[in-house]
């Protein structure tokens, strides 16, 4: 029997209800004891989808948790959760009580979380307690919560936004350099699209892409989506002017093929670029992904996002948003000690080189750059936009729901391109006005 | 003597009494309890919910959440607003999708039901594949459908444009206008075997020597379909439109597996947007408030129906 969802959602809900009745009479424990005593415990850990599939994560953690249990004699219940479930999963477990110990967060989510005090602060304390004073990128910590407050976790995997680019696709076409302003972007990707071939491709039907790329585009012309007060200002000429040109790859300028507008699952305009039928692609620590789809990192080149016009300085010199993976403790653990000692573990420094280097991500403390595979090319130009030039998206209460409706709303402009209807600046600023109204009434 | 014993058995007697007539209840009440805790609970919770102003910074603690009285029902129901406005064309897309799935999924049930009425060799065979859409769980066959319509590398495109070369380029399934298409043609394919199930069954209770009887009178199959086999399913049919009506104004898997959790705007269904009001944009208080409201819109249309067809049939036995 097919169940109806109203109901099925009331039901959720109740089971919260009842759920989290039955643990607030008897959760408030779970403080004290030596770090002895942990011993024994069983930790339950989700991990999000780093590795391109769940399979493949589960297979780089496993080595991991088991050197865990074998320093520590804690043991490690390991799941990793699709993108696509991960926040609601957090969120199910936040209104139940009903979660695992420890959980990974892309870190644009902070501020979300943190406004619904589901995870345990990490005071000075806790950071002394896991080793991490001054040890974390401080551009990389920055997005662990709202300014001025405890943050919610720790950075483990951090990445940032490039341009990825095929070396003999740029040879055949004589490109000699890779773009460094979107003129030169566009003009180079109007020269590498021919029958089978875009010049870029987007994954235009996903929600935290899109939002990332409108961030970043509408903050290169002086766009901002939330005033210095915190509330949101969507609907700006800069903003209309960042969105458009992000659509307009596909709507003007016609440099990516209109079927990505499906693409959603968050692999495919990767895929594209892996095999051959996208030049150019924007796209944040992509090597181990690129490697899976069987691309050779010889075959690519990676480049800083290109900018307005050609070097600015400022505020408007920003190429990528500060991305990365936090580690968080949800608040009614059972288990505080034994997951903080697992924090501690996942943010020294071996276990930094060995988990960034299998995800092709960057370390998030400075003692693990040390190992020669950060001494690549791709890494040192990630690093350094990373340190320089990335900005952290807006650390608001309101943020995960300025991701979903400016995802959304990318991704039906999107859909208007693929359908050969023209995307003016009205149609963007009508659809941003919309966006905006739903965030505030959701608020 | 039997007057000395009335006053010691007449109590025992009356408590005789009270235990057998107790005992069906008896009987009954962990099924009533199961069903207070399955359904009657969650939608009571599900309606307190809706006046409370629950967001993100209460769900850990939704107790606290502040009442919000009628506001979020006015908040679902002001046209105006971004959010009422998209409810509004979501509850005219569910109606328009619903009338056509029952529809299509009535009239193709139906019609293979009367085809396989009489027995012909494989006909075993062919009634149980039939069904095969309605076994299959429900992601399944809607993720398949899903790769099927996908533009570039989908089934459906292969064959509309590379074989048949109907469309000079390829059109879009899952996004814009087709998107409605695609969505219906997914419902139909999962919804009309139950249909096909249901009307099988009814056709077996209708007396063969009527058929005979009408073939003696010389009608046709027209007219025997007409005339008997309608008539006859008419209390099949009243049941089985409704629950088609219910599940399908209802249905959630379909839609949110073919489009994920932002539905082109020409398929959003009312489902996935009471879907996003609370999950996405994190509003609980005013998620519950459209479940309730969808709740009322359904008992009222599910009373006028049956008040309806079991007046027209009360007035056509009479």
């Amino acid at each position: 029997m097919r169940s109806s969802r109203p109901a099925l959602l009331t039901l959720a809900v109740a089971t919260a209800l009842l759920a989290s009745a039955c643990s607030s009479s008897g959760g408030s424990g779970g403080s004290g004891g030596s770090s002895g005593s942990a011993a024994g415990t069983t930790l339950t850990y989700w991990a999000s989808d780093q590795g391109g599939s769940i399979a493949q994560d589960v297979k780089v953690l496993t080595p991991e948790l088991d050197a865990f249990t074998k320093q520590t004699g804690i043991k490690v219940k390991l799941e990793v959760i699709g993108w696509n479930d991960l926040l609601n999963r957090i969120l199910a477990a936040t209104s139940s009580g009903q979660g695992p110990d420890l959980v990974n967060i892309g870190n644009t989510w902070s501020a979300s979380l943190q406004a619904t005090g589901a995870f345990l602060p990490i005071s000075d304390d806790v950071m002394k307690q896991i080793n991490g004073t001054g040890r974390f990128l401080p551009g990389a910590l920055a997005a662990t919560g709202a300014p001025g407050q405890p943050p919610v976790g720790v950075p483990i995997y951090s990445m940032a936004y490039g341009l990825y680019y095929n070396k003999a696709m740029f040879q055949a076409a004589g490109i000699a350099q890779p773009p460094t302003t979107w003129d030169e972007f566009v003009a180079d990707g109007k020269k590498l699209t021919k029958s089978g071939q875009w010049g870029t491709s987007v994954e235009a039907a996903q929600t935290p892409e899109n939002a990332h790329h409108a961030f970043t585009f509408a903050k290169q012309l002086g766009g901002s989506f939330y005033d210095s007060s915190g509330k949101p200002t969507f609907d700006t000429p800069q903003n209309v002017a960042g969105i458009k040109r992000y659509v307009d790859f596909m709507a003007a300028d016609k440099i990516a093929n209109p079927s990505d507008a499906e693409y959603s699952n968050g692999t495919e305009a990767v895929k594209d670029f892996a095999t051959g039928k996208a030049a150019m692609l924007l796209w944040q620590s992509a090597d181990a992904t690129l490697a899976q789809y069987g691309m050779n990192p010889s075959q690519y080149g990676v480049a800083p996002v290109p900018f307005d016009a050609a070097s600015p300085s400022g505020p408007n010199h920003v190429d990528s948003i500060v991305a990365g993976i936090n580690l968080s403790v949800f608040a009614n653990t059972k288990h505080k000690d034994a997951a903080l000692q697992f924090m501690k573990f996942m943010t020294s420094q071996q276990t930094q080189m060995d988990l960034n280097k299998a995800y092709s991500s960057l370390p998030s403390v400075s003692d693990a750059y040390g190992d020669p595979a950060f001494q690549t090319q791709t890494v040192k130009t990630l690093q350094s936009v990373l340190a320089n030039s990335a900005a952290p998206m807006p650390a608001v209460a309101t943020e995960s729901q300025f991701e979903t409706v400016i995802g959304a709303a990318v991704q039906n402009l999107f859909a208007d391109a693929a359908a050969g209807k023209p995307v003016t600046d009205a149609s963007v600023a009508a659809q941003l006005d919309q966006a905006q109204q739903k965030l505030q009434a959701g608020g | 003597m039997a007057e000395a014993r009335t006053p010691a058995a007449h109590p025992s007697r009356n408590w005789a009494r009270v235990r057998r007539a107790g005992l069906p209840y008896l009987l009954l009440l962990p099924a009533v309890l199961f069903e207070l805790l399955v359904h009657v609970v969650p939608m009571l919770v599900g309606i307190y919910m809706s006046f409370k102003h629950l967001t993100e910074f209460f769900i850990r603690n939704w107790g606290a959440a502040p009442a919000a009285g009628f506001g979020n029902y006015r908040f679902a129901l002001d046209f105006n607003g971004a959010i009422g406005k998209q409810l509004l064309e979501s509850f005219g897309t569910t109606c328009e999708f619903t009338v056509l799935t029952v529809g299509l999924s009535w009239l193709l049930g139906t019609g293979a039901a009367v085809l396989m009425q009489d027995p012909f060799r494989g006909r075993g065979l062919l009634r149980t594949y039939f069904l095969v859409p309605y076994a299959l769980p429900a992601y399944t066959a809607a993720i398949t459908w899903e790769f099927m319509f996908q533009r570039d590398t989908g089934l459906v495109n292969t064959l509309l444009v590379k074989d048949l070369h109907l469309f000079r380029t390829a059109p879009f399934w899952l996004i814009g206008g087709n998107s409605f298409w695609a969505l219906l043609i997914t419902a139909v394919w999962r919804t009309w075997p139950f249909a096909f199930l249901v009307v099988t069954a009814g056709l077996q209770n209708i007396p063969g020597d009527l058929y005979e009887a009408a073939a003696l009178d010389g009608a046709g199959m027209w007219q025997r379909i007409r005339s008997i086999t309608l008539p006859q399913l008419r209390p099949v049919n009243q049941v089985l439109v409704l629950v088609l009506f219910l599940w399908n104004f209802n249905d959630f898997n379909t839609p949110y597996t073919l489009f994920g959790n932002v539905p082109p705007p020409q398929a959003n269904l009312i489902s996935v947007q009471i879907y996003d009001t609370s999950f996405q944009n994190w509003n609980f208080g005013s998620g519950s408030a459209m479940s309730v409201l969808l709740l009322l819109f359904l008992l009222v249309v599910t009373a006028v129906y049956l008040l309806l067809t079991n007046w027209r049939r009360r007035s056509s036995d009479a």
